[in-house]
């Protein structure tokens, strides 16, 4: 059974991360350049700790599997970075943007992680700004802010609708200064296919070369996962086609935990499904929350006329009515579920009843059209071309969608999972956001995790790591997990079965999306985990796999990304059944209020679930780590 | 003005560029795309096809994509002899096909320029790209050593500015689109972005010089004043912005050339 010791630093809420700093062991300066790091994943997290820990004199070696660093997924991110800065002098403050978040996610995240994060909000700005992040202005020249989802403070600073492009860029720019340095090795093409472990510590990684197909070995004193969420278990999602669980699962079959897998994210405003040709849904930013009113008709006959013709009183503003004080900026979770309700009562709109109304109409006869256009002209452009449909005449059609995972790898305090040496960072772990997370703040945790946290806590461990003691990379443990490599790669071709990855990759998806959406019950999940093991093994007798492991292969790339779906989404569901409550984006029908709000049960569920592998023939183990509320009293979330 | 998105059905002829590695032949391969949805994207009618390759035994097309939205820069398909296909302002994954017709003979090639030696089929090496922002597209700030974010103000209308500048997805298209493969406006962009701000002053002179010798170095052609960049550009990125290089380039090398010559940063006192 694996140790959870969440290693939160004991005294009052605010002094934790000080009095943390103050206390962990620290490398000298001449001992840094002795110690290899390896960071997978690009994205905020993982380009934001390569640049810093580069900068602190570590060697670094940097892996993507993208082309460039700038690809990675964060990039698509819209709306907005989270900061306590209290610029707009509304009222904000860390206390109030840790508390935000402790609540939106449902009560089901650490106090101390939720508290360091809003603590470093405010130095995150900073960076990015002395980067140049081209962050929107005010006249006068000082920053702008707009409000969020579950916040009522505008706290949310923001670069039109590309936010997360210009932090990503900006943290590009560090890790691409490092890199010129010749202080980061820079392995593009180049994806993560197992995790070496030697004498019970991360010390490694097999990296298999997306053009060439070479597989090599490469050791280090500590490796850093920030390789992103699982969200492509469902197919259909926000997500980038790229983006899989492959990373972190190949780590939890090496020993790491998975924490709450179970918690997804469903986002209330993406563009609907037209077809099963679909690759890809695609967001619209929550920021439109802001200014645009989301409705549906009153009565079901109304629901395929022109919106225009329904007036005003057969118009069921549905989320201000049943959130007064929130109203459209409700948290995510609340409103997605919200939408379902409307659509399962038959007053969907669109042809497949699976949509509803975003409307800007009283934002353009309040702000102008032009006004609207200053504040999410490409919002709209992107609307247009995925919808050929101008919004800002004829209401935006939205439905939820998945986009975000708060689960991931367990770590502690210091972001080390269960095994030494691993740390993990951003999407890729559990920590901060709980069973859901408020807008703009995967930004944040992203940036908090990689500019901030890791450069600190990385010390501590690598300071017991006595320099040159890294392993050698042709020791039996790498020769080993090459070979675990080299065999899956060459099961996967050998099959030559009939249907093409994408076949299986849709099924799981549609069983997913049905048995672990939005709504979950015990019955469907028992279903799912039926389903999935049979799809499972379908796969490996009928997948088909063309070409060869020796040069750039996609179907073997996909397939190999699939093949890990197939079993996480196993674990997923199985996560789903066993908590029997309902919080955040884990919604079970049989624990809610008459009013359909999420009934938890602190007393039974008040922990964080990790999950920890036995082999391939056994159940997974479910340990738990408490969740103790010291300071924040955990109550019934309440946005009325 | 509602455009008609109903949707239609479409069956088209895909002549697609087939080359198996940057050593091996490349050649036009016709392949039939039959009963396509209108409302589908020019990428989902790839993965379409490619499913049919796979279940025929062929190896299907290698293209690069991922977010499918337009933001990340991965595809980068020349459709009917146009970076990025017919649209304006869009990259290849915002294609959809109701810009095309039934019947329609569409030729898809990877973009070419000597700075992006092919990969394999529609996917080329655009690392050239990364070299450039590496050699001076940034600005030098350590983790921890910046300042209250509000106490350098910025004038709006000099971070719009900044921001129509960094929209830039790094694509390569200005490159493709460019008669001479010039990456002008892929460099002006960020050194117009970082140029525009307070914060990227100290390092305005050296990293225009940098940037656009690692340009040179690396064989993107020359500016002729085309403007076929911006117009094949996903985000319409102005070359106006080529200008402003143009004067912080000479600017530059006027003042370096006034300057002492000697790189020593100093031994330090103790």
């Amino acid at each position: 059974m694996a140790t959870l010791d969440s290693k939160v630093p004991s005294g009052p809420l605010a002094d934790k991360w000080r009095k943390h700093k103050a206390d962990i062991k620290l490398v000298n300066p001449a001992n840094k350049r002795k110690y290899e790091v390896i960071v997978v994943g690009a994205g905020l997290a993982g380009s934001s700790a390569a640049a810093t820990l580069a900068e602190l004199g570590y060697k670094v070696k940097s892996f993507v599997f993208h082309d460039s660093p700038r690809r990675a997924h964060s990039i698509a991110a819209q709306g907005g970075i989270n900061a306590a800065k209290n610029y707009q002098n509304d009222g904000d403050s860390v206390y109030r943007l840790f508390y935000d978040t402790i609540k939106g996610g449902d009560y089901r995240s650490r106090e101390a992680n939720v508290h360091r994060l809003a603590e470093v909000s405010v130095n995150i700005i900073d960076q990015c700004v002395a980067q140049g992040v081209p962050f929107a202005r005010e006249y006068g020249g000082l920053l702008a802010n707009r409000s969020f989802g579950g916040a009522q403070v505008s706290r949310t600073f923001y670069a039109r609708g590309q936010t997360g492009q210009q932090l990503l860029l900006g943290a590009y720019s560090a890790l691409s200064r490092m890199v010129g340095a010749g202080a980061i090795e820079l392995h593009t093409h180049s994806e993560m296919l197992d995790l070496v472990v030697v004498n019970g510590q991360a010390k490694g990684i097999i990296v298999r070369n997306l053009i060439t197909g070479e597989i090599s070995r490469h050791a280090a004193d500590a490796v850093v996962l920030a390789t992103g969420g699982y969200g492509n278990v469902f197919n259909l999602s926000t997500y980038a086609r790229g983006s899989n669980v492959t990373a972190i699962w190949r780590a939890y079959k090496r020993g790491a935990c998975m924490a709450n897998p179970c918690y997804t994210q469903i986002h209330p405003t993406c563009i609907p499904v037209t077809g099963d040709y679909q690759s890809k849904l695609t967001l619209m930013s929550e920021s439109l929350r802001n200014d645009g009113r989301i409705w549906v008709p009153k009565r079901k006959e109304d629901r395929l006329k022109p919106p225009a013709s329904i007036p005003e009183e057969d118009r069921d503003y549905y989320l201000e009515r049943i959130y007064p004080s929130f109203g459209n900026l409700c948290p995510r979770d609340v409103a997605s579920r919200a939408a379902k309700r409307v659509c399962d009562e038959g007053r969907g709109v669109g042809e497949s009843g699976l949509g509803v109304y975003l409307d800007f109409a009283d934002a353009i006869n309040r702000l102008s059209e032009s006004g609207v256009r200053e504040r999410y002209g490409n919002l709209f452009d992107i609307y247009h071309e995925i919808t050929a449909e101008n919004a800002y005449q004829v209401p935006m059609r939205i439905y939820p969608a998945v986009h975000y995972t708060m689960g991931g790898l367990w770590v502690d305090y210091n972001l080390m999972s269960n095994l030494p040496g691993l740390f993990v960072l951003g999407e890729a772990n559990f920590s901060d956001h709980g069973a859901n997370r408020l807008g703009a703040s995967a930004l944040m945790q992203g940036l908090a995790d990689g500019y901030f946290v890791i450069p600190y806590t990385i010390g501590d461990y690598l300071a017991s790591q006595r320099p040159g003691s890294r392993p050698s990379a042709d020791s039996a443990e790498f020769r080993g997990a090459e070979e675990n490599v080299r065999s899956l790669t060459d099961r996967l071709l050998a099959t030559k079965g009939k249907e093409p990855v994408s076949h299986f990759h849709k099924r799981l998806g549609k069983i997913m999306w049905e048995h672990c959406g939005m709504a979950r019950t015990r019955a469907g999940l028992e279903e799912a985990l039926k389903l999935i093991p049979a799809l499972r093994e379908e796969f490996w007798a009928n997948v088909n796999v063309p070409g060869s492991a020796e040069t750039m292969n996609q179907s073997l790339e996909q397939a190999g990304r699939v093949a890990d779906f197939l079993e996480f989404g196993e674990l997923l569901c199985l996560d789903a059944l066993k908590r029997e409550e309902s919080c955040g984006g884990h919604f079970r029908e049989e624990y809610q209020y008459p009013d359909g709000e999420c009934k938890r049960d602190d007393a039974n569920f008040g922990h964080v679930a990790a999950w920890e592998y036995q082999g391939a023939d056994r159940a997974p183990l479910r340990n738990t780590e408490p969740l103790n509320y010291e300071f924040v009293k955990m109550s019934v979330r309440n946005y009325k | 003005m509602v455009a008609d998105n109903s949707s239609k059905s479409l069956s088209v002829t895909l002549r697609v560029w087939r080359q198996a590695g940057p050593a091996a032949p490349g050649r036009f391969v016709d392949y039939p795309a039959r009963n396509l949805n209108s409302n589908m994207s020019f990428l989902e009618m790839l993965d379409v096809v490619n499913d049919e390759l796979t279940k025929q035994g062929e190896e299907p097309i290698a293209f690069a994509h991922d977010c499918r939205e337009g933001i990340c820069g991965t595809c980068s398909c020349t459709i009917n002899g146009k970076p990025h296909g017919p649209g304006h302002g869009i990259a290849t994954c915002q294609t959809y096909l109701r810009s095309f017709k039934d019947g329609d003979v569409i030729v898809v090639e990877p973009f070419r320029a000597r700075a992006f030696p092919l990969v394999k089929d529609l996917v080329v090496d655009r690392s050239a790209f990364d070299q450039i922002i590496q050699a001076g597209g940034f600005i030098s700030v350590r983790t921890g050593a910046a300042p209250d974010a509000n106490s350098i103000p910025v004038p709006k209308p000099d971070a719009d500015l900044a921001m129509d500048a960094a929209a830039c997805i790094g694509c390569g298209a200005c490159v493709a689109a460019c008669k001479n493969a010039s990456a002008m406006l892929f460099v002006a962009a960020k050194v117009s972005q970082l140029g525009l701000l307070p914060q990227g002053q100290p390092e305005r002179d050296q990293r225009v010089l940098a940037m656009v010798g690692k340009m040179d170095e690396l064989g993107f052609g020359n500016c002729t004043n085309q403007y076929e960049c911006s117009a094949a550009c996903p985000k319409s990125i102005s070359h106006d912005f080529i200008a402003r290089m143009n004067r912080d380039y000479l600017k530059a090398s006027l003042r370096s050339a006034l300057k002492p010559t000697s790189n020593a940063s100093g031994g330090g006192a103790g």
